[in-house]
């Protein structure tokens, strides 16, 4: 557990890093998240041991941190709705706009991949 | 000192300290939770809207600044990018699901980019919002320091894409399930590829929350539309001289 948590902290550093020495507008966690998985996949290959110990450590970790992936959004959400007052007499014009264009682009972009994966006869695992 | 003063002074204590704040962020998550599973799943009873409702309603009672709340239920902000970065252990394990779909996968994240991106631009329009909340609105489907990074590049106002950013992803997170039922979307993977491109990590972890194979392909959509946008909100102000 402290292994694998150590490990994520290490990979979200080194992608803060680069971004800050690039100036990238990726954020450093994602930097972070791909340069984790490139590693995963380059070490995916061979089996050891310490291999194996670090990535059932990893999954437990990641499971744990997902799981209430929802939860670490509240403390920026409140903040949003304390600084509301931010768009005066937009706000109901401005709140139309997000919900119709979010749900919009939700549907049509999930319904784009449908189509596309069933012209390939992708499965969905 | 009286009762009165004591509960006073163990209040004026307890508000400077994270451990009260950290309690209530998580208290009032459970909480919606489980009105959520209680409610049957119902949109309006998502338990991030429900328990950032709760925590912004003691704050607002009880007459607490925001940056007094956030000096303790920061701990709970840190863990962002940690989670963010394990994400990179489910899309590992669907990787072999990824490389079979990278086809729809890349057309998709264009199409859906573009279309998030014009259909907000042509709804601004028609309410003829003013110039800077319109470039502020652009960039807002992506993952808020990205679309901070490109608002600030276009002439938008960031810290305005950044309320609209998260607001677009609690919207996603709580009315993508109903939109997909509605328009009979069944893949698992279609319906996650298009809350995560739609509504970055908010919508990302709602999907991540329910299906492990929505919420990595929601991470996948998340992550590229993020790069795909940076490159197009540019393009698409040039080209319709916005």
């Amino acid at each position: 557990m402290l292994e694998s948590i150590f490990l994520i902290f290490l990979f979200q550093l080194v992608g803060e890093m680069i971004q800050k020495f690039f100036e990238l507008t990726i954020p450093g966690p994602v930097i972070g998240l791909v340069l984790l998985l490139v590693a995963l996949l380059l070490f995916g290959k061979y089996s050891t041991s310490v291999k194996t110990r670090l990535e059932k450590g990893l999954t437990t970790t990641a499971e744990y941190l997902l799981g209430h992936l929802p939860l670490l959004f509240v403390p920026i959400g409140v903040g949003v709705v304390m600084h509301i007052s931010f768009l005066e007499n937009r706000l109901l014009a401005v709140l139309f706009v997000i919900f119709s264009a979010t749900v919009l682009s939700i549907g049509f972009t999930a319904f784009v991949m449908e189509k596309l994966q069933n012209l390939g006869n992708q499965n969905d695992g | 000192m009286t009762d009165e003063q004591r509960l006073y002074s163990i209040w004026v204590y307890l508000q400077a300290e994270p451990l009260f704040w950290l309690t209530l962020t998580i208290g009032a998550y459970l909480v919606g939770d489980f009105c959520y599973r209680r409610s049957n799943l119902f949109p309006l009873f998502n338990p991030v809207a429900l328990s950032i409702i709760i925590v912004s309603g003691v704050l607002l009672i009880f007459d607490i600044q925001y940056e007094r709340y956030f000096e303790g239920a920061k701990f709970i902000h840190f863990l962002l990018g940690p989670a963010t970065v394990s994400l990179a252990i489910p899309i590992y394990q669907k990787w072999a699901l990824i490389k079979s779909n990278a086809m729809p996968i890349i057309s998709a994240v264009l199409l859906g980019s573009v279309f998030a991106i014009l259909i907000t631009y042509l709804l601004a329009l028609a309410f003829s919002l003013e110039r800077e909340i319109v470039l502020s609105l652009l960039p807002r489907s992506v993952t808020a320091p990205i679309a901070m990074g490109i608002s600030e590049l276009i002439g938008g106002i960031p810290s305005l894409t950044a309320i609209i950013t998260i607001i677009t992803g609690i919207i996603g997170a709580a009315f993508g399930t109903f939109t997909l039922d509605l328009l009979r979307v069944k893949k698992m993977s279609a319906r996650g590829f298009g809350i995560g491109l739609a509504s970055h990590g908010i919508g990302t972890a709602r999907a991540m929350s329910r299906d492990k194979t929505a919420g990595v392909f929601a991470a996948v959509a998340m992550g590229l539309s993020g790069v795909v946008t940076a490159l197009i909100v540019p393009l698409i102000i040039f080209l319709l001289k916005i």
